[in-house]
């Protein structure tokens, strides 16, 4: 069982210029009277999240829409326990397990089975449950003798297949997505589809940024439309999406 | 969203056989990564250590007028001792800024990264140490019971070490300019601490004040007096322990206030 509850969720970054950054300045604005510290004091702020109140339950697959800037990146990674907002709540109940960028951790220059572990150990799996997938995971690659090369010998094709399959080896209860993963050429195209099916199928709670109308309404049952740190809408899919892209 | 004292600690520090086993992958990678596609791989550490400390024991031997017997050894397990600590400091600056990929991506207690360089640079030592047998026996000395001592020395520098890094990192993310601030510092340390020259040279009362109100003194002691053959001295023992004690309170308390900016600050 899952769950994800935001109470009056704020998150803002602050914003140090050059000035206000170094801690020389700080010494300096003493020294010279505050005339520095005056422009450098008030540090400016861009509120990515405002006031965002929401409960995601068990089963639910949640599509999260709005345009740049938004706040579905910053509310993923709140969601991940990256970002601890400024004010609010968070309670979140299963672990979570983000998938925004699969390719986190990947060596060049190390082989594609020391990738696996490093890749692995990422996503949180012990070692033992990477040495228990990883012919499986060459097998989907399809890398053959290329495992025991150097991924820059990889075409970046080949690259990002070993990156998809490690990453989607694990047993996720809450799954963070930024855009619905596909990769390969035509062929593995399907069987890749297949492997991320079924892993959302496996996760109990899915959260999914993405920009693409037919896929929130071929994966979620529910709809979050954001706009300028705030929730515009949230309600089915299919009323959400109609408001939003047309 | 503040948290106590304790859970930080539980939470954050007390190390999870899931973070270890991180730490250590990554370590060992970053090794393994600078000596890829070398011939002699790792084994460089050691050459360009050895070449390192013969010239300076020969150069500096001279100058201080100091027989090599005796000097060659202090000057090579000092050397080697202040090279992992200064690049453990200097490093420790680094440790969330370079982290920042993963700091925005995953989860991971901020901790592991500081395991991370803490594991590298044991293995990077414990490469260069191993010159330290040859030097002994070039000189015609050899190791002494008190060698024994170099474990529990190297555990108290080792958990010095740790809160110190702990606090740069943090400080160091939030203000660039603090990288190259302490940069200088571990410089002045240097030159002001027994690692080129022996505690001999420096006589009268100031040089012992001098000597003695220095802490990396106290922490390098604990680890090249045994190696040396020596008992390091009961002040030493003392210092350090407390050092380590309001050192980690303090680090504990200020990683707490501000652990949840870091990501922020990266």
């Amino acid at each position: 069982m899952a769950s994800i509850e935001f109470k009056a969720v704020s998150v803002a970054f602050p914003i140090f210029n050059v000035e206000s950054r170094s801690l020389k300045n700080k010494v300096l604005s003493i020294s010279t009277g505050g005339k520095l510290g005056l422009d450098a004091k008030g540090v400016a702020e861009i509120r990515a999240l405002d006031d965002i109140n929401f409960v995601f339950k068990n089963g639910e697959r949640v599509g999260l829409i709005g345009h740049n800037g938004s706040g579905k990146s910053t509310l993923l990674r709140a969601l991940s326990g990256v970002y601890t907002p400024q004010r609010g709540n968070i309670h979140i109940e299963g672990k979570t397990t983000s998938l925004i960028d699969i390719s986190l951790g990947i060596n060049p220059e190390f082989t594609g089975r020391e990738n696996i572990l490093i890749r692995g150990s990422l996503l949180g799996l012990t070692r033992d449950q990477i040495k228990d997938s990883t012919d499986e995971i060459i097998e989907f690659t399809e890398l053959g003798e290329f495992i025991d090369m150097p991924l820059r010998t990889y075409s970046s094709g080949m690259q990002l297949r070993l990156a998809f399959a490690v990453s989607t080896t694990i047993e996720p209860e809450i799954l963070l997505m930024d855009e619905w993963l596909s990769v390969g050429d035509e062929n593995f195209k399907g069987k890749a589809e297949e492997r991320m099916q079924q892993l959302a199928d496996k996760s109990n709670i899915l959260v999914i940024a993405s920009h693409s109308a037919e896929q929130i309404l071929k994966v979620c049952n529910r709809v979050l439309w954001l706009e300028h740190g705030n929730i515009k809408m949230d309600g089915d899919p299919k009323t959400v999406c109609g408001a939003y892209f047309s | 969203m503040r948290e106590k004292f304790t859970q930080t600690l539980l939470q954050d520090i007390v190390i999870s056989r899931q973070n270890l086993s991180l730490a250590y992958i990554l370590g060992t990678q970053d090794i393994k990564q600078r000596y890829k596609r070398s011939s002699l791989g790792a084994m460089w550490l050691t050459i360009n250590m050895t070449v390192m400390i013969a010239a300076m024991g020969l150069v500096f031997g001279r100058i201080f007028n100091t027989p090599l017997h005796d000097f060659f050894p202090y000057l090579a397990a000092g050397i080697i001792l202040w090279g992992f600590i200064s690049t453990v400091l200097s490093e420790g600056c680094m440790t969330f800024i370079d982290s920042e990929a993963m700091i925005k991506q995953l989860p991971v207690p901020y901790f592991t990264f500081i395991l991370r360089l803490m594991w590298r640079n044991l293995l990077i030592l414990s490469h260069n140490i191993v010159i330290l047998p040859f030097i002994l026996w070039a000189v015609g000395r050899s190791f002494h019971i008190e060698a024994l001592l170099v474990v529990p020395g190297l555990i108290i520098l080792l958990i010095n070490l740790i809160w110190m890094v702990l606090i740069l990192a943090t400080l160091c993310a939030r203000y660039r300019d603090m990288p190259q601030i302490i940069q200088s510092i571990i410089q002045v340390i240097f030159y002001v601490t027994p690692v080129m020259w022996m505690r001999q040279t420096l006589s009268g009362d100031a040089g012992k004040i001098m000597i003695e109100s220095n802490p990396l003194f106290h922490l390098i002691d604990l680890v090249r007096a045994p190696l040396l053959g020596e008992m390091p001295s009961s002040l030493s023992y003392t210092v350090t322990t407390l050092m380590a004690v309001i050192g980690w309170m303090v680090a504990i308390q200020f990683y707490r206030q501000y652990k949840h900016k870091i990501a922020y600050w990266v």
